[in-house]
């Protein structure tokens, strides 16, 4: 076989394995939407305990971290876009750019990534853990369907979350930029509020919060899909782990690139 | 001549195949009703695999498991289920969820199949409990339990439904000789006292003796004998008399 047949073969191969975790982890997907909209009428509600503690463990916990991550993004934020716009004396533009830059984008990227090394990781740990330990198979075999019992309240959780945590990061980098605005820069207080919502529209928040609900799915689904598929022990766990936080980065600037585009684009 | 009704489980001509590798070529084997039945082998040999095929988990490549003279590949879906909640599974791990406690764990197939209160929940896992010895243990976590108590735990969760067979994978490994023992008593009693059938897979030769009533006995993925504990601790086949006194020497051969 000559090296290039040998390359195509590999490329062959390699997408027709893309096509199929692709399959797979959309059949997942739809799975989990069966099991929320169609297990109620099957007799099987969802479990509000289950998703209150996931929402307590996903949103809650995760509280400090965002706040942390995104208020020092506000300030550095302030600091860079000021040292540019007090060139051509827009100083008081700082908190509109913090502001418009942190709802349409920063906040919602920010969080997910976060969220994804924090919640992506854990998901899969936890489910590739009860996968090398037998629990899953224990769960079938009790006649248990795992994506209703142990997915669902997670994707819900998740869900809810992560656009609740988004805007409170949005809050928290804007209150960094405030704090650069004020107390470095001078402005009055006053004024800088007032310019901070004054170029903010409604639609620079919905598109935020539309992209923290797609990567809230790409997030649970990930974890979800690379725990279910981990065998090999400790080292398998490990490495389903590694693979869920680095797909997760990877499609999240993915879905933002598609999404930017179709508001950039598609005029909505 | 054996009564039908006398036959639980019929294992038929089962095959199974792994990426091209044969791990069972025709296995045949009935399961009496109320007994203890010990699948035997040594590691690799295809037992668990023929354990989950029986417990309806795995799907044969060729072959039939007739449960109650009942073909169960020809029952898909939500019939399938259902005869499957009809068995229990206590596995080599145990595998009790993390996150609940002992109690929970057992309560988990009552609270998910039926509408019961949960105050008659919580005392149907407690009797279950009484049953394998673990009363007063019930708000720990697996990870606050002794190996032996978490496989007990494990038995309580697989009788919970009140089934008519119980698998058992590798009930005493990891277990000193004593919490084996206690193990093995327990797979015995509860068999009697809930008219329950056993299917036990392990190799370890005491507890084979202490507990079986028959025994199939695989070797590299055919059924090699099967036949009573005794008829099996007499046989003349030199691969399980290797195996029972566990010679170096002799045909099997260790990969």
């Amino acid at each position: 076989m000559t090296p290039l047949l040998k390359k195509a073969e590999q490329i062959g191969n390699a997408l027709i394995c893309g096509a199929e975790i692709a399959r797979e982890g959309l059949c997942l997907f739809g799975e989990t939407l069966y099991w929320i909209f169609a297990g109620p009428f099957r007799g099987k509600a969802l479990d509000g305990k289950a998703i209150s503690r996931q929402m307590v463990f996903m949103g809650c916990e995760s509280i400090w971290i965002i706040f942390f991550v995104t208020f020092f993004t506000g300030i550095v934020l302030a600091m860079q876009s000021a040292q540019q716009l007090s060139k051509m004396g827009g100083t008081i533009y700082v908190a509109s750019l913090v502001t418009i830059s942190l709802c349409r984008e920063l906040g919602p990227v920010l969080c997910a990534l976060v969220m994804a090394g924090r919640i992506g990781a854990s998901i899969t740990a936890e489910i590739g853990s009860m996968k090398v330990n037998e629990q899953i198979e224990a769960l079938e075999t009790m006649g248990i369907n795992p994506v209703r019992y142990l997915v669902v309240p997670k994707f819900l959780a998740l869900l809810l979350m992560l656009p609740v945590l988004t805007i409170l990061g949005d809050a928290a980098g804007m209150l960094g930029g405030y704090m650069i605005g004020v107390y470095n820069l001078k402005i009055n207080a006053g004024l800088y509020v007032q310019t901070a919502f004054k170029f903010l529209t409604t639609k620079d928040v919905y598109t935020g919060l539309s992209k923290s609900v797609i990567f809230s799915i790409i997030i649970t689904m990930v974890g979800v899909y690379q725990g279910l598929k981990t065998s090999g022990g400790a080292v398998g766990v490990g490495r389903a782990t590694t693979i869920s936080v680095v797909v997760s980065f990877i499609m999240i600037i993915l879905a933002d690139c598609v999404v930017t585009g179709i508001y950039y684009f598609v005029k909505m | 001549m054996e009564n039908a009704n006398d036959i639980i489980l019929s294992v038929r001509q089962i095959q199974k195949s792994y990426q091209g590798r044969r791990v069972l070529d025709n296995v045949s084997f009935d399961v009496r009703r109320g007994e203890v039945f010990v699948i035997l082998g040594g590691s690799g040999c295809g037992k668990s695999t023929m354990l989950r095929i029986m417990a309806g988990g795995v799907e044969p490549t060729g072959g039939q498991i007739l449960f109650n003279g009942q073909d169960m590949s020809a029952v898909k879906g939500e019939a399938r289920e259902k005869i499957r909640r009809r068995f229990g599974m206590s596995f080599q791990s145990a595998a009790l969820l993390d996150f609940l406690n002992v109690e929970d764990n057992v309560s988990l197939p009552i609270q998910e199949h039926t509408k019961l209160d949960p105050h008659i929940i919580s005392i149907m896992a407690q009797t279950k409990l009484n049953l394998v010895g673990l009363q007063g243990f019930e708000k720990l976590f697996p990870s606050e339990l002794s190996g032996g108590m978490r496989k007990r735990a494990g038995l309580a969760r697989a009788i919970a439904m009140d089934p008519e067979i119980v698998f058992y994978d590798e009930p005493t490994a990891g277990l000193d000789p004593v919490v084996c023992a206690v193990v093995d008593r327990l797979i015995v009693d509860l068999t009697k006292k809930l008219q329950i059938t056993s299917i036990v897979v392990t190799h370890n030769m005491e507890s084979v003796f202490r507990i079986a009533d028959r025994v199939a006995m695989l070797y590299q993925g055919r059924l090699l004998q099967v036949g009573t504990a005794d008829e099996i601790r007499n046989s003349k086949d030199p691969i399980v008399q290797q195996f029972i006194r566990g010679d170096i020497e002799g045909p099997i051969q260790v990969g």
